[in-house]
């Protein structure tokens, strides 16, 4: 675990070209939907143990990212290619969903997808027990495997429902968790795959300040205590810019930025694609901020 | 803006008599229309048959005859009960609500919250399923075995299939036609000669198997359809194996079929037995059965498996995206569920004697499936009371009734529950909680069709 720390503060800002060090990396993906090219050409390097951002404008490409290394969509052109920890290396182009899970991505989705008549425990239980080998004969016939199977899944589940603070909650039904709970149960959920790297896909959305900041520590805790990368699609930009080593930036399918979470702020790409570039849009931003100043300005007057 | 106009120069007396409803213009006699409307069509129905002579005959003894009043009477009661009494009735039920819920559903939360008392009511109910049919009439002892019982091991096989995997099958009866065929094939009653023959008894296994087969064969291929389409591949599945039956005389018999299929006997180990034409002893065998498939597929449900199984019908992405093999675990609960149909296929082919292609329409596939919804998908208390009730209406109707009405009532009894009772007789806890989200808008009960926003 320590070793995965001191890799991740080593790989900060470092150089991206030492291949055994990355875990995920892609060549070239390219998507499409019909005419519409969803992911154009999109190069990835992710390295073992950091915290890498995908942020963008909607429909930028984030989630289709996602779908493309977790196996729900299948790129036309490119390579996707994963490292595990015990060396080799796997092509995800294309492997079904529960491969790539097994393989060690794990996953959470945007529009929460838990299984809300079950338990929170039955939820993160299902999932680490896709890892854990007892048959249907050895079930039925109560065999002692399938006895320890069952128990190994329990103390499993229990450990990472406590590990994001759900332990209070083992036995409530998923689908009435608050949101922010929700959020968590699914990030555990994930971690019950033993992954090596977890994919969030904005898993700030909808939750209110306090659990952001829970999240924010939940997620370093991820990535420091378990040793697990992450890659994060996030709109509060706060969180990333607190939270993440690095930030790739997608616009329309293409990746226009990558780096430190300062450097990107900086880059005049970045603010094109979240400003606009056109005299109209700039004319229509320049609006809005002097809007929002006026109102701010007779809130405060408002206020005193 | 002349409608505007028109409303101010109304005098105050004119507007009020705009708003006021003329009484016969109220919604509750609407209401009356439909129920005296309910009334004549319940008298049509559970009056006179028609005949081809006269064909007015039904009609005219219809309404001349006191059973339109009776049936009149009784619609208008109720719509009288509902619009003047409804508050108290009303009243009456929330009065008795915070103690116990509906006296069924105080029973189930009992059974499920006190394990003594579980275990006492199995016991009895396992006692009363031996010692109660030694009592009954030989009628009665022949539908318990030919039909309740059969019924029985395959609605408990088809809920593995609906009720935990999620999975819509309306060809499962077509497991049991192989269970049939397999055991007329292995006792050497097809045109095709076996390997070796066999009694009855010793071709359970052999049966089971090659419904397993059958199950992954069936599902290898079509698995990967979802909802509507699967079920329409399993419909086809029937009719494939409906078709084969009739018409491959020189495997099958055709549409004569297999005769003269000997009873089941054990002579093995010291034990010697022979079953014949006194069904009780079909009866335990086949309560031993249905215990002995009970007891494994509740382990099931509680387990690894049975847990995926919900994961799969709940979301099959995030099922996937965590790791479970949803293939692998459908083609499982196909070939588990069929399993249960080569016993009951074996046992009623031999009790039976005879089988031929006419023994497997579709309709029996359609009320396997009608038995596991109405006594609940995804219990097997309900699945057990589902199918037994089901299959009891009609023969205790026989005796009340027009003979060729029989299914018209259960089809009216379908409708009414699947109306008022949606989640069944007995509905297991999680796809009652699946329910109650869905009323509120989160996830889909539904068996048949794929998880709310299917595609990312």
């Amino acid at each position: 675990m320590t070793t995965d720390v001191t890799s991740e503060s080593a790989a900060v800002g470092g150089p991206a070209s030492d291949d055994a060090d990355l875990v995920l990396q892609t060549w070239d993906v390219t998507l499409r939907f019909g005419g519409l090219t969803s992911l154009d050409h999109v190069n990835l390097q992710m390295r073992r143990g950091e915290i890498l951002a995908v942020i963008g404008p909607n429909g930028a490409g984030k989630t289709s990212l996602f779908n493309s290394l977790t196996g729900a969509y299948t790129p036309q052109e490119g390579k996707i290619v994963f490292r595990p920890k015990d060396g080799g290396e796997k092509s995800l182009l294309g492997s079904k969903p529960h491969i790539v899970n097994r393989l060690g991505l794990a996953r959470t989705f945007q529009n929460i997808r838990l299984f809300s008549a079950l338990t929170a425990l039955e939820n993160v239980k299902i999932a680490a027990e896709t890892r854990l080998k007892a048959g249907p004969v050895s079930i039925m016939l109560g065999l002692p495997n399938a006895r320890k199977a069952e128990r190994l899944s329990d103390e499993r589940a229990h450990r990472l429902l406590k590990f994001v603070g759900l332990e209070d909650k083992l036995n409530e039904i998923a689908g009435s968790l608050s949101y922010g709970d929700q959020r968590s149960l699914e990030i555990a959920r994930a971690l019950a795959t033993d992954p090596q790297v977890l994919l969030l896909d904005e898993p700030a959305a909808g939750t209110n300040p306090t659990e952001k900041l829970e999240l924010e520590q939940l997620i370093r805790r991820i990535n420091t205590e378990l040793g697990v990368s992450v890659l994060l699609i996030e709109h509060d930009m706060r969180l990333v810019m607190s939270v993440a080593d690095r930030v790739m930036v997608l616009n329309f399918g293409k990746k226009i930025a990558e780096g430190t979470p300062s450097e990107v702020q900086q880059h005049p790409a970045v603010i094109e694609a979240y400003l606009g570039s056109s005299a109209e849009d700039a004319a229509a931003v320049q609006e809005v901020i002097a809007e929002h100043e006026h109102e701010s300005a007779s809130d405060t007057e408002d206020g005193q | 803006m002349s409608a505007v106009e028109t409303s101010q120069n109304l005098t105050p007396s004119q507007a009020a008599k705009l708003r006021r409803t003329a009484w016969y213009r109220q919604p509750r006699f609407s209401r009356l229309w439909a129920m005296v409307a309910l009334g004549v069509l319940l008298a049509l129905v559970t009056g006179e048959q028609g005949n081809t002579r006269d064909i007015f005959y039904s009609l005219e003894t219809t309404f001349t005859g006191g059973g339109l009043w009776v049936c009149l009477a009784l619609t208008v009661g109720v719509w009288v009960l509902r619009e003047f009494a409804g508050d108290g009735l009303k009243g009456l039920a929330e009065k008795a609500k915070p103690g116990t819920v509906a006296p069924l559903a105080a029973v189930r939360g009992r059974f499920q919250a006190d394990k003594r008392l579980r275990w006492g009511l199995i016991v009895l109910a396992l006692v009363l399923a031996l010692a109660i049919p030694s009592m009954v009439e030989r009628y009665w002892q022949t539908v318990l075995v030919d039909q309740i019982a059969i019924f029985v091991l395959l609605a408990i096989g088809l809920n593995v299939v609906i009720g935990w995997a999620g999975l819509l099958d309306l060809g499962f009866f077509a497991f049991f036609a192989v269970g049939a065929y397999s055991t007329a094939f292995w006792t050497g009653r097809l045109p095709i000669e076996p390997p070796v023959v066999l009694n009855p008894f010793w071709v359970i296994p052999i049966a089971v198997v090659t419904c397993l087969l059958t199950g992954l064969l069936l599902g290898a291929p079509t698995l990967r359809l979802r909802g509507d389409y699967l079920a329409i591949v399993t419909l086809g599945f029937h009719e494939i194996i409906y078709l084969v039956a009739k018409n491959a005389d020189g495997v099958t018999g055709g549409p004569q079929g297999a005769r003269m299929i000997p009873d089941f006997s054990i002579d093995f180990a010291g034990i010697s037995y022979k079953w014949s034409i006194d069904p009780l002893p079909y009866w335990y065998l086949l309560v031993f059965f249905i215990v002995i498939v009970i007891i494994l597929f509740s382990r099931l449900e509680h387990s690894r498996v049975g847990r995926a199984w919900t994961a799969i019908r709940e979301d099959e992405i995030a099922a996937a995206a965590n790791g479970v093999d949803t293939v692998r675990f459908k083609l499982m609960a196909f070939a588990i569920g069929a399993s249960t149909s080569g016993v009951a296929g074996v046992v009623f082919t031999s009790k039976y004697g005879y089988i031929n292609p006419e023994v497997f329409p579709l309709l029996q596939s359609i009320l396997v499936l009608a038995y596991v919804i109405f006594g609940g998908m995804g219990s097997i208390p309900g699945v057990l009371i589902g199918a037994a009730a089901l299959v009891w209406l009609p023969e205790a109707l026989k005796d009340y009734v027009d003979p060729s009405d029989r299914y018209m009532y259960l089809g009216a009894l379908l409708v009414i529950m699947m109306i008022y009772r949606p989640q069944g007789i007995w509905p297991s806890r999680r796809r009652q909680r699946e329910l109650k989200l869905a009323e509120q808008g989160i996830g889909d009960a539904d068996a048949m069709s794929e998880p709310a926003g299917g595609k990312f």
